[in-house]
């Protein structure tokens, strides 16, 4: 029920974007999500993509500090207070955010979320038990 | 206030001036015949500059013999400097070697009973007695601390713990369970005790410690401070090193106003490091010692590397043995940052010991107005990268606090890509001052 997420050490200075950018293009990596978090010396930018692995070992051979991760993926309903619901069945389910972004595509009609959370498995099945749609991996990296 | 505090030996190390100085010139005249016979190495250097042990008439003489370095040990590898045969050496220790060989150092049955004494010499002054536990966190192997702790905590009759380094939970399960009272370990060892004891919920007053021996590495007053809060004991420092004996060359008494040297078994002497001149009493400089009690390994004039300066003022505690002050680090690297001594040691012990792996670091000191900044870059690699902004964030807070307590200057740490600090020969450079391209 977790999706691969991978992440990526970068300095706050020109080009490094740019060059992991360029890496992943030439790899024939797709970039599916993305989030970065920074501050004013460095950044965590954090990918899904198509091809976890090979994303990595590309990252990693220009020597980028690359490690990976394991989210969940959640089917948001695409109207107001979508998310509000699904955040307060995760708060009364006593499970915390550390962050999330959201994914480009849709899926169906809804939208798709992606969550890091302090304990993924009790996430999950707070989410199953309260009928919102946790999305498999292998579904995400191609939709 | 306790006045009649105790005092292990004494006669010895309350001996009055002159005749703590008429032992010294026997002892030491003693020695140098014996170094002279049996070591060419002493030998060698003596004849060079046409001198006989004899020449030696009153401690004055002392600055005319030749120093001792680390390269003269390395030269002599392994046994080259024994002035005694191999089957009256009873014990073997030796440095790490981080760079280049090991210096190999040997003991006879009296010289281990000797360091024994001095240990216990520097445990009494810190206030260990017979009724104390010593927990004893120094790995025990070839290095001199652990076993020399051991020696003085048994000769003062106190209950050992010899626990070794090493599985920071398991030391404090021990701590509570077997009430230990007094602690022996590097300073930041202690400092990550506390760090883990705060983390699974120890309070240490469910600890029964009270002292603290530490040594082994430089630290700063700061970290003194931070040690007693944080773990409710008395931090006691002490001074030794491998190639003089190892610890109990000098040590604090409660009133912690710099480490009596034991004076009846070595000579101090405090140098400028570039000229090599004595410098007068209470300036500072290189500490130099001679040991004059020593059988297997002598030594004679031993550069330390170590920056000091020695009180010969009277000390409250009746201990008549010249005091030095605590040393932060090695003559050779050290750099001045808002008038505070900064070693690069230093910064690696924190790097070491907050990630328990050694990164690439870079040292860059500037000056922005008439303020002196250090920055501290250190390379990202897997082990220290996470996910989460709030763990990298309290990665880098937790960094910068433990410099400034190591340091007792502030630095700022910036995280930089792996492989972006230049390297020469494979090596980092270390330190880039940029005040100097500014004056």
């Amino acid at each position: 029920m977790k999706v691969e997420q991978i992440s990526i050490f970068i300095e706050n200075k020109s080009g490094r974007l740019a060059e992991v950018t360029q890496t992943l293009g030439e790899s024939g990596v797709n970039i599916r999500a993305l989030s970065l978090a920074d501050t004013s010396d460095f950044g965590i930018l954090r990918l899904i993509v198509d091809k976890t692995d090979v994303a990595k070992l590309a990252l990693k051979e220009r020597g980028f500090t690359v490690s990976k991760t394991e989210v969940v993926a959640v089917e948001v309903p695409d109207r107001p207070a979508g998310l509000a619901g699904i955040l307060q069945i995760l708060d009364a389910g006593q499970v915390n955010v550390e962050y999330m972004y959201a994914f480009v595509e849709r899926c169906g009609g809804n939208a798709v979320i992606i969550f890091r959370f302090d304990d993924a498995e009790t996430a999950i099945k707070v989410l199953t038990q309260n009928n919102v749609h946790v999305l498999e991996g292998e579904r995400v990296y191609t939709l | 206030m306790n006045t009649t505090a105790r005092i292990w030996d004494r006669e010895q190390e309350c001996l009055s001036r002159d005749a703590l100085e008429s032992l010294q010139l026997e002892r030491l005249q003693h020695t140098l015949q014996r170094v002279y016979q049996h070591v060419p190495c002493y030998q060698n250097k003596f004849k060079t500059i046409g001198l006989q042990p004899q020449d030696i008439r009153q401690l004055g003489d002392l600055k005319h013999l030749p120093f001792t370095t680390k390269e003269d040990l390395r030269l002599n590898y392994p046994y080259g400097m024994f002035a005694v045969p191999m089957r009256d050496v009873v014990r073997i220790h030796s440095s790490s070697g981080t760079t280049g060989k090991p210096t190999v150092v040997g003991y006879t049955r009296n010289d281990i009973r000797v360091w024994s004494q001095l240990v216990a010499r520097f445990m009494t002054a810190a206030g260990v007695t017979n009724d104390d536990i010593v927990h004893i966190a120094f790995g025990y192997g070839l290095f001199t601390g652990a076993f020399g702790l051991h020696y003085g905590s048994e000769e003062i009759g106190a209950s050992v713990i010899p626990i070794s380094s090493g599985n920071t939970d398991k030391q404090i399960m021990i701590m509570q369970d077997y009430r230990s009272t007094a602690l022996v370990c590097t300073p930041s060892y202690a400092l990550t005790l506390a760090d883990r004891m705060e983390k699974i919920g120890v309070s240490p007053d469910s600890l029964a410690l009270r002292v603290g021996l530490f040594g082994g590495e430089p630290w700063t007053e700061e970290m003194r401070r931070e040690i007693e809060q944080r773990l409710g004991l008395l931090a006691t420092d002490n001074y030794g090193l491998s190639e003089v004996m190892g610890p109990g060359v000098a040590g604090e008494c409660q009133y912690q106003c710099g480490m009596h040297i034991f004076e009846d078994h070595f000579i101090a002497e405090i140098i400028d490091p570039e000229s090599g001149e004595v410098l007068p009493a209470g300036a500072e400089g290189e500490l130099v010692l001679t040991s004059i009690t020593k059988e297997a390994f002598p030594i004679i004039r031993y550069r330390t590397r170590d920056i000091t300066r020695l009180d010969y003022t009277t000390c409250a505690c009746g201990r008549t043995h010249v005091r030095m002050l605590k040393t932060y680090g090695r003559s050779d690297d050290m750099l001045i940052i808002k008038g505070v001594n900064v070693f690069p040691t230093q910064i690696e012990e924190v790097l070491f010991q907050v990630e328990g792996c050694e990164p690439h670091y870079q040292l860059v000191v500037d000056r922005v107005g008439n303020l002196d900044t250090l920055e501290v870059q250190v390379e990202v690699n897997e082990s220290i990268f996470f996910d989460e902004m709030k763990k990298q964030r309290e990665f880098v807070d937790l960094l910068q606090k433990r410099l400034l307590s190591t340091l007792g200057v502030g630095a700022k740490v910036k995280l930089v890509e792996p492989s972006s600090i230049t390297r020469h020969e494979g090596k980092a450079q270390r330190v880039i001052d940029r005040r100097k391209e500014k004056s």
